[in-house]
């Protein structure tokens, strides 16, 4: 029983430390937000501020990079959240190995490094459109892989759709637009909010898409990336801190939908069963 | 098809169709045709173009075999991309493991939870963190100097070793889920059977689960390569011009070289690099495209 309790032991401190690893470094990098140091470290310490908070406030670029960063946002979900519904849709009704052939080219460019979904899209827009670098690209380019995962989550909630809904609806006299306002879309509003709320996540984070795509506009992540190579101060971590208070916010509050949605789901499995 | 057009009628259905194919058209198919088509033109101002010189050629490519400096970071890129996958690979095993076989039920939902948060945190700001650590007036500098190991600070940011460590902290994520996911639905009576028949605990591991794991191993170590070797911010951020990527290559025949078309070919051979460790893994675990994307 002793090699039992050493294996436990052996378990338990290898998951505190890769615990520790995961979360050591985000601690270091926030903690050194109060550190009145004009370098971004905890050591030496030098003292507490809050003073990086304040420089980062009087930062116009950071602002006008957050407003970038807010419309592309807005843009990404106006776009990939149709595209991915529609798909799911149409996938949803397809059993053939067309549906194999659309499923494998949409979440293909899932499977495509980021940096060659912004040079194709740079690239095609330039020789086909004229259109160069800049906002309209950087929402298009982000929406064409945010979309696949906006797919994806619609067509694990439309596995589970009772089409005898639809069908009972539509013997009763109603019409496709009208099935598909009052049954179909209300059955998918938790979906098209998580995957509203994950396409702005998706694009507020993107770095190496919107780098080849972005003209001269800047996004935060883009602000933050050039200000850690020239100009790096503390005032970079107090907005990584904020930054990842609110994804934490986000994260948990999309973990508690999920979650809720996946109890519903077994609870109406087990009343049918 | 005509499912389609009974379940949602020929207006929905219309409309849908329409969605769908400028989605995969104009956002999926068309630009990495393009990127392709162009790729293998050569770079021309606007005059000449259309003109007799403006014909196919493989000559981009050929510079990737002749630069050396090119090749050797395109190599580098691919070795490092392996090291990182099979590092990652290495450490969340063991992890994936207790939370999917051994770890009691109530605990489950926080070390979940303790798992996704960071997930969901922005690439550039972990990596950001580990430029912090790794600084020469960082953390890690001064514990290693203050411990007596170090005389002085040494540079560890701008090599390869930083940028590899960093990857690994960045990517470690996409490798513990699918990992997870897989050993999870390993019924616990194969181990206690085993077990049972006097196995000791790695031939359990290396006969029972692994095998039940593959597809999961096939699923991480793909997005973690991918990722690996398609990452701009990583290097960016924690290396140096000693230790340039191919990524931070392809930029500079863009935005400083001015060569588009060099750089889509180079770009092009990053993405049959990626489709061929996709299209191998797949073989070697016997995976199919649905279980990757989930």
């Amino acid at each position: 029983m002793s090699a039992d309790r050493f294996r436990r032991l052996l378990t338990g401190s290898y998951l505190v430390i890769f615990f520790a690893y995961l979360f050591l470094p985000l601690l270091v990098m926030s903690a050194a937000t109060f550190n009145s140091s004009r370098f971004p470290t905890i050591t030496p310490w030098m003292g507490f501020t809050l003073g990086w908070f304040s420089a980062l406030w009087a930062d116009q670029r950071m602002w006008s990079a957050l407003g970038t960063s807010l419309i592309v946002g807005a843009g990404v979900i106006l776009v990939s959240v149709p595209l991915g519904l529609a798909a799911a849709l149409l996938l949803d009704r397809l059993h053939s190995r067309a549906k194999t052939f659309l499923y494998a080219l949409a979440v293909s460019p899932l499977l495509t490094p980021g940096v060659i979904v912004g040079i194709s899209t740079l690239v095609f827009w330039r020789e086909w459109f004229g259109v160069t670098g800049g906002l309209f690209l950087t929402i298009v380019a982000q929406s064409s892989f945010i979309a696949a995962y906006a797919m994806l989550l619609f067509s694990a909630r439309l596995q589970r759709f009772d089409l005898t809904l639809e069908e009972a609806a539509l013997d009763l006299g109603a019409t496709h637009g009208q099935v598909f306002r009052r049954i179909t879309l209300p059955y998918l509003t938790p979906s098209i909010l998580s995957a509203s709320l994950l396409a702005f996540l998706q694009s507020f984070e993107n770095y190496n898409t919107t780098l080849f795509v972005r003209g001269l506009e800047t996004t935060l992540t883009v602000y933050i990336a050039s200000k850690v190579r020239t100009g790096l101060t503390p005032a970079v971590n107090a907005l990584s801190l904020i930054l990842i208070a609110l994804t934490v916010l986000g994260a948990v509050t999309y973990e508690i939908l999920r979650r809720r949605e996946a109890r519903r789901a077994a609870g109406t499995a087990g009343a049918e069963g | 098809m005509t499912e389609v057009i009974r379940r949602y009628g020929p207006v929905l259905t219309g409309l849908i169709l329409l969605a769908v194919a400028l989605w995969l058209a104009l956002l999926v198919v068309l630009p990495q045709i393009m990127m392709v088509d162009f790729s293998f033109r050569p770079s021309l101002p606007p005059s000449k173009l259309g003109g007799p010189e403006d014909v196919y050629t493989v000559k981009n490519y050929a510079t990737l075999w002749t630069n050396q400096i090119h090749l050797a970071i395109f190599i580098k890129t691919i070795w490092a991309s392996a090291l990182v996958t099979a590092v990652t690979l290495a450490v969340c095993y063991p992890v994936a493991f207790y939370l999917a076989q051994v770890a009691p039920k109530r605990r489950l939902p926080l070390l979940m939870l303790m798992l996704i948060v960071p997930f969901w945190i922005n690439e550039l700001l972990r990596t950001f963190s580990w430029y912090i650590i790794l600084a020469f007036n960082g953390l890690l500098n001064s514990l290693l100097v203050g411990l007596g190991i170090f005389d002085e600070p040494q540079r560890m940011l701008g090599g390869d070793v930083g940028v590899i460590v960093g990857m690994v902290y960045v990517y470690i994520l996409f490798m513990v889920f699918p990992l997870y996911n897989a050993i999870e639905s390993l019924d616990r009576n194969q181990i206690e059977a085993a077990r049972d028949l006097g196995a000791g605990w790695l031939r359990i591991h290396w006969r029972v689960v692994l095998p039940h794991a593959k597809p999961g191993i096939a699923v991480g170590c793909i997005m973690t390569f991918m990722l690996a070797a398609g990452s701009y911010a990583v290097p960016a951020l924690l290396g140096g011009p000693q230790s340039r990527w191919f990524t931070e290559v392809i930029y500079n025949w863009f935005f400083e070289g001015g060569n588009w078309n060099q750089g889509a070919a180079y770009a092009f051979i990053l993405l049959v690099l990626c489709i061929g460790v996709i299209l191998t893994a797949m073989k070697l675990f016997r995976v199919g495209l649905t279980d990757i994307a989930k």
